[in-house]
């Protein structure tokens, strides 16, 4: 049931188009398909625990994780502050959209509050990702820490807006169709859905004219500069277009929980989400999923394994701090780089003229 | 200064004036209608000294990252670990041996090897590969945070004081003037405070004599300008980075020990002393000691400024500075243009 077996293999895309006219079906590998039949039928097998925890808390960590993979991988530039348009997106749909705290809440219908939550969320990351882009390289990390940290903290003081330290709870998805989306295999597929979404933009996005433009920024500004391209545009429609999974993530986040507080956009879960996508790998997509699935179980499962070696369960961010160390200093592109790796060295092992093993 | 006088006659008015007006706020005693309209004189004071010592414990912490970023362009995300690991371990010096000052040279042989080891067997190793020693300190800053988590718990810890520098002292402030004998009242403030204020200036100015007056800085105001250069002309450049990434961890460290005996250690100190310092140096600009020295105060008197009147504001005028910081200079007010 892992995750690992969806990625593609590196040839495919070459071998396309070479191979002349195919059907679209046959050009999606295997794996592909084993992999979306997995994903499909695990409510069948899977228990709710699994379904609603598991994989939900999976998929969300992976959009947010994602909208930095894409910042980070395609244009370059390294950004905490996702988390943080996350929360804010979960605290908007807590604000205009109906909660337990009825002083604040306006309680408006999911029609207005949805699209309000992305424009807001978009709006803040394009005024953050304006401040951002003034600076370069590693500053970029800094500053979005500090944008992050400002927003945690304004989040816990202020009463009249977010409710400072208790936040909202009782925050339920809508009853669309006539379906409870908080039942765990609704929610599953509700997940899944918007995650495999996501998945398909940024690909999608990666490979369109912006997409190519900003790779081409991240790899040399100046060269794109001389070209006519407009830098800074490139960079803060970048972070504009990331906005998007991290609030997708963040309202499914908040109706997974059914409540949003300040500790949910906290600096340590800021830095988690760099964590899960560089231990993903930031190369490409998928990374931000595995490295989410990998994240979410350590967290699931490591107080029992912590607690039958007679440590105590509270060391699980000991165990996640030594991996991240392990993954930055031996394989900085993270778990995806090992399988690529692996994959390379086993394609060297067969001999390409006879095809028998060398 | 005459120069920008003579360049600037409407500015220099400008700062003249604010300047005289605001030394008329701190030693003349408020008329009844401006404390009727802001408040008492003496929270005003308390709060611009507080905000004064905040800002020269911001600027022990910060003047290590600063100076650890400008030579290596290492940015340091473990450096509020390593000042809350000095609190902790000057708090058991302190309280077993019972001596306050012998903490600090303990602290910073402990907390310097530290940084030795960081840098001398992880970060020397990824020179140039910023984002990656970034990442790494990342994760570093993670496994102390919970190796600390771990060894001294949850609760907060407050090392006291030497009792010659306990209680308060006098300072040549009026306060308020008592209305019936008309006898001044001066402003009275924790000692300990003021031996804070007046460690961090003997600190910073000794950097700055080190860095400007002796071979040594020379050699480290050459790395900060051009590395390549100065390694190829026969500087032995890693044994000057080693020496200044120690400098950097233990004087962090002794941070620590000032900043549990002025407030208190608890798990989540590091990520806000982190904080503190990135916006510090962020405000000041990278890799500028006395830029270090401004940023810090006005953060730290922004800080207690906005704590005192606009309580649930305080955070968001911090952010307020550094955005229109980045936004009009973006290399800091004292950084140098890149």
């Amino acid at each position: 049931m892992s995750l690992a077996d969806q990625a593609p293999p590196r040839a495919s895309r070459g071998a396309t188009k070479t191979a002349g006219p195919t059907s679209w079906i046959e050009r999606i590998p295997a794996a592909w398909w084993a992999a979306a039949l997995v994903l499909l039928a695990m409510p069948l097998v899977a228990n709710n625990f699994w379904l609603f925890q598991v994989m939900g808390w999976t998929f969300i960590l992976g959009m947010i994780a994602v909208s930095l993979t894409f910042l980070a991988g395609y244009g370059g530039m390294v950004s905490l502050l996702q988390m943080s348009i996350a929360g804010l997106a979960g605290y908007m749909v807590a604000i205009l959209g109906p909660s337990g705290t009825t002083s604040i809440s306006l309680g408006l219908s999911w029609w207005i509050v949805l699209p309000a939550a992305f424009l807001i969320a978009a709006i803040f990351a394009t005024l953050s990702g304006a401040l951002a882009v003034r600076t370069e390289g590693i500053y970029t990390i800094m500053i979005t820490l500090a944008i992050a940290a400002a927003f945690f903290y304004f989040t816990r003081q202020n009463y009249t807006i977010f409710n400072g330290y208790s936040g909202f709870n009782l925050v339920l998805p809508p009853r669309l169709f006539g379906v409870d989306w908080r039942d765990p295999v609704a929610f599953y597929y509700l997940c899944l859905g918007c995650a495999a979404l996501c998945y398909g933009a940024v690909v999608y996005v990666s490979r369109s004219p912006f997409g190519l433009a900003l790779q081409g920024v991240r790899d040399n500004p100046r060269r794109m500069a001389a070209l006519g391209f407009n830098v800074t545009a490139h960079r803060v429609a970048a972070h504009a277009f990331a906005s998007i999974f991290a609030s997708m993530g963040g309202i499914l986040l908040v109706w997974q929980n059914a409540q949003i507080a300040p500790g949910t956009i906290g600096i340590s879960s800021a830095i988690d989400v760099l964590v899960v996508a560089v231990v993903g790998g930031m190369r490409r997509p998928l990374g931000a999923f595995v490295g989410a699935f990998i994240y979410v179980i350590l967290q699931t499962f490591s107080p029992d394994v912590l607690g039958a070696f007679g440590f105590s369960a509270e060391r699980f961010k000991l165990i996640i701090g030594i991996g991240f160390l392990a993954v930055v200093l031996f394989s900085p592109d993270g778990v995806m780089g090992l399988w690529d790796r692996w994959r390379a060295r086993a394609a060297r092992r067969v001999d390409p003229l006879t095809g028998q093993p060398r | 200064m005459e120069k920008f006088a003579k360049n600037h006659p409407l500015w220099t008015l400008v700062i003249a004036l604010l300047v005289a007006g605001f030394l008329w706020l701190v030693f003349a005693p408020w008329p009844p209608e401006l404390e009727a309209a802001v408040g008492r004189k003496r929270i005003f004071l308390n709060a611009l000294l507080g905000g004064i010592t905040l800002g020269a414990l911001y600027f022990l912490v910060a003047s290590g990252f600063t100076l650890i970023f400008g030579l290596m362009r290492t940015v340091n995300l473990a450096h509020g670990s390593l000042f809350l690991l000095g609190g902790y371990i000057g708090y058991e010096v302190a309280t077993q041996s019972g001596s306050w000052l012998l903490a600090f040279p303990v602290v910073f042989v402990v907390v310097g090897f530290l940084g030795l080891v960081m840098q001398r067997f992880i970060f020397s190793h990824m020179e140039g590969e910023e984002l990656r020693q970034t990442l790494v300190s990342i994760g570093l800053s993670i496994v102390l945070a919970d190796l600390m988590l771990w060894f001294w718990g949850g609760q907060s810890y407050t090392t006291l004081a030497p009792a010659l520098l306990r209680g308060p002292v006098e300072l040549p402030i009026i306060s308020s003037i008592n209305p019936t004998s008309g006898e001044a009242i001066y402003i009275r403030y924790p000692s300990v405070r003021i031996w804070i204020l007046v460690a961090a200036i003997v600190i910073g100015l000794a950097m700055w004599l080190v860095l400007n007056r002796t071979s040594l800085g020379m050699v480290i105001r050459a790395g900060v300008d051009d590395r390549e250069m100065l390694a190829a002309s026969g500087v032995r450049i890693k044994l000057v980075f080693l020496a200044v990434f120690v400098f950097g961890a233990g004087l962090a460290g002794m941070a620590g020990i000032i900043g549990g005996t002025f407030q208190s250690l608890s798990p989540g100190e590091d990520t806000r002393f982190l904080l503190a310092s990135l916006v510090v140096v962020i405000v000041g600009g990278m890799g500028s000691i006395a830029g270090a020295a401004i940023g810090a105060i006005i953060i730290g008197v922004t800080e207690q400024m906005g704590l005192v009147y606009a309580p649930t504001y305080s955070v968001v005028f911090t952010f307020l500075i550094m955005a229109a910081v980045l936004a009009f200079r973006p290399q800091g007010l004292l950084g140098a243009g890149r």
